[in-house]
């Protein structure tokens, strides 16, 4: 038996709010938006105890919280960093460089796509298209869009992410002025 | 410059407010319709504009409107799908961002016609700090009385609320986005039933794109009759198109369907041609799914006539020599673009993106992404570009959903129009070790 967790009380009044949405009895809608309540609230990731947290809140079982999770590339199943890099990867931005700003970053920070720092701080993950085509090449952080990118912008970028060292999350915006 | 009916007022400031998107004439469709008008008026205005679904499928919305089941006693639904994820379209991120009230009110104006009481807007989860403001607008309508009880003293009531994805292509699917807004895994469902008589929790739904809901203002407000007369034939009204690649003005253009595709691309006032002085090579007109066209088949159809920016124009020739709108997702390559590479960033895609569902698009997506990456890493054989041809062959049609199509189109029509260039690199892979560009090819053989 893992560890128990629980929302905080304002997290879980968001959540019920997120629920009063959906019609008596189909309270399971509100799953995906939950996950994310429970990713960005238990340190950037879904853990097992985090996912029964949501789904005794819902009142469903804990399977159907597990084969939604990992069917969504949003969610992480294991431990990331505090500052999760994904760098979109498909035609627009691979035809003006995305993959010279993923090359940068692992020799930057010390790490392959899909691998955190040793201090916890940043993860590197290519993603899909973000739908930023037009401001390629793009990285996204937390909900925060860093579009039009450059080498010296990334460099920035992840100077001034350090510095702050705060975990970024989809459910907030915390976004960084380069 | 032509007519814009959605992005008239994008640059001014504080248009993602109420008072401002009010004082551009905005919410003047949902009075209108409300007060004036019967829903089956609406649904007849909408046919009569020749709208067809912006999505990508290009179905009249007239008629999908039509199809919907009225039970007594049963709920409707509208939900929109603002699950915009097709590779190179990123419009309704840029039409919710900038105006989300048109969205708002479209959902309001579109829900009256079909007599839906509930709306869901589904967005993609990394558009999150979109969704945030809707929610905003939203919010604004509420306190406005333009949501909720007795909307204007209609005696309408709708609550409208927007619920985030989590990262999955496949939920721009419609089906699949309601298993999705049901909270389980986004598989697409075995058709028929539509939506249109079983969606939502089992009852009837329509399911429209966000620019498809969007326009229904503009149709409100002048009348179909006047929309249907801007355009070429059946691509009425006006179309979004997200532009990007190798062009100087990369961006988001409101066009009337009567211009060239030469235009286009080359006019100061869209794309402001290729970037660089560079030669234009290769367009992908409707989002990655289409099929890529070389330049001259781009800019001229088969039968020797400019290619128009219509549904019909574009698909002329059908899939030997044309292609499709789509989306409007429009992409575009320069000279020194490897096709193959570009190939293989949409085919990683699509094995990426496949719900796993049906095994031709399961199995064939990954096998078509490793031969690729094989051809692309020099130890590729010429059998394996036939082999390539006979998988996507064997994926399209198969599916449950347009998905494999999707997969399979990019790769039919990369093979046809430049079949040379994956034979180049099956034939010099020496010379190519980690070439990025076309060109660095070419010049490495001739050296």
């Amino acid at each position: 038996m893992s560890e128990r967790l629980q929302f905080s009380d304002e997290t879980l009044a968001t959540a019920k709010r997120i629920i009063a949405r959906y019609p008596e009895g189909k309270q399971k809608s509100a799953l995906i938006p939950l996950l994310h309540l429970a990713q960005a609230e238990f340190d950037g990731w879904l853990s097992p105890a985090a996912m029964d947290c949501v789904s005794e809140l819902l009142q469903i079982q804990r399977i159907e919280a597990y084969e939604v999770a990992s069917f969504y590339s949003m969610f992480n199943l294991k431990p990331v960093g505090k500052c999760v890099l994904e760098v979109c990867r498909t035609s627009s931005c691979w035809l003006l460089g995305a993959e010279d700003i993923v090359r940068h970053i692992e020799k930057k920070l010390h790490i392959k796509d899909g691998e955190t720092t040793s201090d916890g701080m940043f993860t590197l993950k290519t993603v899909e298209c973000l739908g930023s085509c037009g401001t390629a090449p793009m990285l996204q952080c937390g909900a925060d869009f860093y579009e039009n990118l450059t080498l010296e912008k990334v460099d920035t970028l992840l100077e001034k992410m350090k510095e702050d060292g705060s975990r970024r999350t989809y459910t907030r915006d915390q976004m960084i002025k380069l | 410059m032509g007519k814009k009916l959605l992005l008239e007022h994008d640059n001014v400031p504080g248009i993602n407010t109420l008072s401002v998107y009010r004082q551009k004439g905005g919410y003047t469709a949902l009075e209108k319709a409300l007060k004036t008008m019967t829903p089956e008026a609406i649904v007849e205005e909408v046919k009569t504009s020749g709208l067809r679904g912006r999505g990508g499928a290009g179905f009249p919305t007239g008629m999908k409107w039509s199809f919907l089941a009225k039970p007594e006693g049963v709920p409707r639904y509208l939900v929109c799908n603002a699950d915009e994820s097709e590779p190179g379209t990123f419009k309704d991120r840029y039409l919710m961002e900038r105006i989300p009230h048109a969205l708002i009110e479209g959902m309001i104006v579109s829900s009256f016609a079909l007599g839906a009481k509930t709306s869901y807007i589904y967005i993609r989860g990394e558009y999150f700090y979109v969704a945030r403001i809707l929610e905003a607008a939203i919010a604004e309508a509420y306190e406005a009385g333009l949501l909720g009880k007795n909307i204007l003293n209609s005696g309408f009531d709708h609550d409208c609320y927007v619920q985030v994805g989590a990262g999955a292509y496949i939920c721009g699917e419609e089906t699949a986005l309601l298993e999705s807004l049901e909270g389980k895994r986004g598989n697409p469902r075995i058709k028929p039933p539509f939506p249109a008589v079983a969606g939502l929790y089992g009852c009837p739904t329509v399911v429209n794109n966000v620019e498809t809901i969007a326009a229904v203002v503009p149709i409100v407000n002048m009348t179909g009759a006047e929309y249907a007369k801007i355009g070429i034939g059946r691509s009425t009204g006006t179309k979004l198109i997200s532009a990007s690649g190798h062009i100087n003005k990369p961006g988001v253009y409101e066009i009337e369907m009567n211009i060239t595709v030469e235009d286009f691309i080359f006019s100061d006032e869209y794309c402001g041609g290729i970037r660089n002085g560079k030669q234009f090579k290769a367009l992908v007109a409707g989002g990655s799914s289409v099929p890529i066209l070389p330049a001259a088949l781009a800019l001229t159809t088969a039968a020797g006539e400019k290619r128009m920016m219509t549904y019909e124009s574009l698909a002329d020739g059908g899939f030997a020599t044309g292609t499709m709108l789509g989306s409007g997702g429009f992409i575009v390559m320069d000279e020194d673009t490897s096709i193959v590479k570009n190939l293989y960033t949409f085919t990683r895609f699509y094995h990426h993106e496949s719900c796993g569902q049906c095994s031709p698009c399961r199995e064939g997506t990954g096998w078509m992404e490793k031969l690729l990456h094989k051809i692309l890493d020099g130890h590729g054989t010429l059998a394996d570009v036939d082999l390539l041809w006979e998988i996507q062959g064997k994926i399209e049609g198969k599916t449950i959903c347009p998905l494999g199509d999707a997969a399979a189109w990019p790769v039919a029509s990369a093979i046809r129009h430049f079949r040379k260039e994956f034979e180049d690199h099956v034939n010099r892979p020496s010379s190519i070790k980690d070439v990025k560009h076309y060109y660095r090819l070419n010049n490495l053989a001739e050296a």
